[in-house]
């Protein structure tokens, strides 16, 4: 800017001009507004638009052509798909169509509760640990205990504890999947009370309480929108293994991992009950993973090249 | 080193403790009074009252964890409350499967993984990493057993190339053993060489950005020797870590993955112990695999000192 200021300038007699350097670092156009956003991160699109998508089939599978996902139709079991059964009937005749529309409530209710809870209690966690250093030492190997044990593992274990509800798979997830958020909460922390201006807070008198919600909170919450994208990813992947080793969400409520339980007897022969509701999962996870590859990317552009 | 290996086994011991109340709290909080389960239903009060005294469990819960702890020591981890089977003998069982699996796994994802990851790193930006990395997003995508049917369905299924399903133990041949745990290992690595290729890719980058890397090829060496040689020898740490780390998937993974493959595992057990609720085994197989786990993270950090030098604590 100021370069071409001074060329348009009348230029006073025997100065010589330097020749024009080379435009090596050319302007990044930046788009603004949420949609120039979306232009700039094209993952960050395609994944938010699929997810979007799916709550919105969730949200509105009675209207969407679907019958009652527990009508049980003796008389029509193990229909091949066709026009009447979209995607076919199970070993009960009920409609796997209808039942993967309503088993994306389940999914996405499981995967966007752990990832709030799981992100609030890390949050939690990760904050008095880099604060306090009496905390410090008992909550890390508390949270090493529990990262040692995998965390399918450790929800199984939780799951044959109580009866199988929506609830209880959210609450078991959540619990396997917390130490991991708290460590990188913890390890934000850590490196930003070594920020200047966190000493700056700290010497002008502001106290701690004041500091970590001006300084350190903010500055958590990008790391932890993306880790929470990558925990709802987890979360649903379990939720769906749960219920498919049946210790997870009951029966009685169609869930993606519930229908392919159901299928897992037939599939040999009648392929498409689990074909159906394991592509909705895989796209469903597939979306979250490329929201959460576009969040980290857009946040911190160093990453971009390296993971 | 020694010392260093030595602070580093001790340091493990914490870590193992508090994997132990867990489990052990599991069992004690678990609904169900195994008393009342081993008298039976004709039992009286008295005779319930009577087992629980023998068995311990009126004791005070750090008395109980303490004794518990001690049994395991000797290798005792309880009794199931379903077979009354030694806890113990039944994982000694069906550990076979369940660590062929692994050990099969653990190779191919390394086999897979690294030199995937290396040439994304070397192409860095090109059609090929690009390929490359979108398969790894797949990867991560796309859950276990999902890999397993689609595997199942076109290798065995269609082209009948593999055993759909089973197991054939390693005492009646090489070649029947592996036959069997080809397409359940590459569909338990899925989510591995994704991660690995990943991790094997961010590394490679930045060692290749070192000035030996261009005094390497200054000198005029061969790509590959600058590749494999010197730049993957480098970049070798946090791929390590990673696959101890990736361990994790792995135990998680196997337990869905024989359930598909109908492999007579741990798995399959754990599947077994929760439809009965036979928390004595869950515990034996949470306790055993998560200790398995802290060991092989052990051993990661242990060939850190291998190699790489420099590291320290």
């Amino acid at each position: 800017m100021t370069v071409s200021a001074t060329r348009t300038m009348p230029v006073p007699q025997g100065l010589v001009i330097a020749p024009q350097l080379p435009d090596l670092l050319l302007p990044v156009k930046v788009r603004r507004g949420i949609f120039g956003f979306l232009r700039n991160h094209p993952t960050v699109a395609v994944g938010g638009a699929l997810l979007l998508l799916l709550v919105l089939i969730g949200v509105f599978a009675p209207y969407l052509g679907t019958v009652d996902p527990t009508a049980l139709a003796p008389a029509k079991r193990t229909r091949a798909p066709s026009a009447d059964f979209w995607f076919g009937t199970d070993v009960l005749g009920r409609d796997i169509y209808s039942r993967v529309l309503y088993g994306a409530r389940v999914s996405l209710t499981v995967g966007l509760s752990v990832a709030l809870f799981a992100s609030l209690a890390g949050l939690a966690i990760g904050l008095v640990s880099g604060f306090v250093r009496s905390a410090d030492s008992i909550l890390m190997r508390f949270m090493d205990g529990l990262m040692s044990i995998p965390p399918i593992l450790l929800a199984i274990a939780l799951m044959a504890l109580t009866r199988g509800s929506v609830g209880n798979v959210i609450l078991a997830i959540t619990i396997a999947e917390i130490p991991r958020v708290s460590r990188l909460v913890r390890g934000v922390v850590l490196s930003l009370r070594e920020q200047p201006y966190v000493d700056a807070a700290v010497a002008s008198g502001t106290r701690t309480p004041m500091i970590i919600l001006r300084h350190i909170l903010p500055n958590t919450l990008p790391p932890m929108l993306v880790q929470a994208t990558y925990v709802c990813a987890s979360a649903m992947i379990v939720e769906s293994i749960l219920s498919f080793i049946g210790a997870g969400t009951p029966p009685t409520i169609p869930s993606w991992g519930n229908i392919m339980a159901e299928g897992r007897a037939l599939w040999q022969v009648k392929p498409y009950i689990v074909f159906f509701p394991a592509a909705f999962l895989s796209v469903t996870v597939l979306a979250v993973n490329l929201l959460g590859d576009g969040l980290r990317d857009a946040i911190d552009p160093r990453m971009a090249k390296g993971l | 080193m020694v010392s260093y290996i030595l602070r580093r086994i001790l340091s493990t011991l914490p870590v193992m403790a508090i994997v132990a109340l867990f489990v052990f709290s599991l069992l004690y909080i678990a609904p169900g009074d195994p008393a009342v389960v081993i008298a039976g239903d004709q039992a009286s009060p008295a005779d319930v009252e009577r087992i629980r005294q023998s068995l311990g469990l009126d004791r005070p819960f750090l008395v109980q964890f303490g004794t518990w702890v001690w049994h395991i020591l000797h290798g005792d981890l309880g009794t199931s409350i379903f077979t009354s089977l030694p806890v113990s003998a039944l994982i000694a069982q069906r550990i076979e499967p369940t660590l062929s699996l692994m050990v099969i796994t653990l190779i191919l994802t390394i086999l897979i993984a690294v030199p995937l990851g290396v040439v994304a790193a070397w192409k860095a930006g090109s059609w090929v990493d690009r390929t490359i990395m979108g398969f790894a997003v797949f990867g991560f995508s796309v859950p276990v057993f999902v890999v397993g049917y689609v595997l199942a369905y076109v290798f065995a299924l269609e082209l009948e190339w593999l055993p759909v399903q089973g197991y054939t133990p390693l005492a009646q041949g090489f070649w029947p053993w592996l036959q069997n745990l080809i397409l359940p290992a590459v569909a338990l690595g899925c989510v591995y060489i994704a991660l690995i290729a990943r991790i094997t890719r961010a590394s490679m980058l930045e060692v290749l950005q070192q000035d030996y890397i261009r005094t390497a090829r200054a000198k005029g060496l061969g790509q590959r020797s600058i590749l494999f040689i010197h730049a993957l020898k480098n970049a070798a740490v946090p791929i390590v870590t990673v696959i101890g780390i990736g361990v994790a998937l792995l135990i998680g993974g196997a337990v869905v993955t024989e359930s598909v493959f109908a492999i007579p595992g741990l798995g399959r057990l754990t599947i077994d112990a929760i439809l009965r609720r036979d928390y004595p085994v869950i515990q034996g197989i949470v306790l055993l695999f998560s200790f398995t786990y802290v060991l092989v993270n052990l051993m990661v950090d242990v060939t850190y000192t291998l190699v790489d030098p420099r590291i320290r604590y």
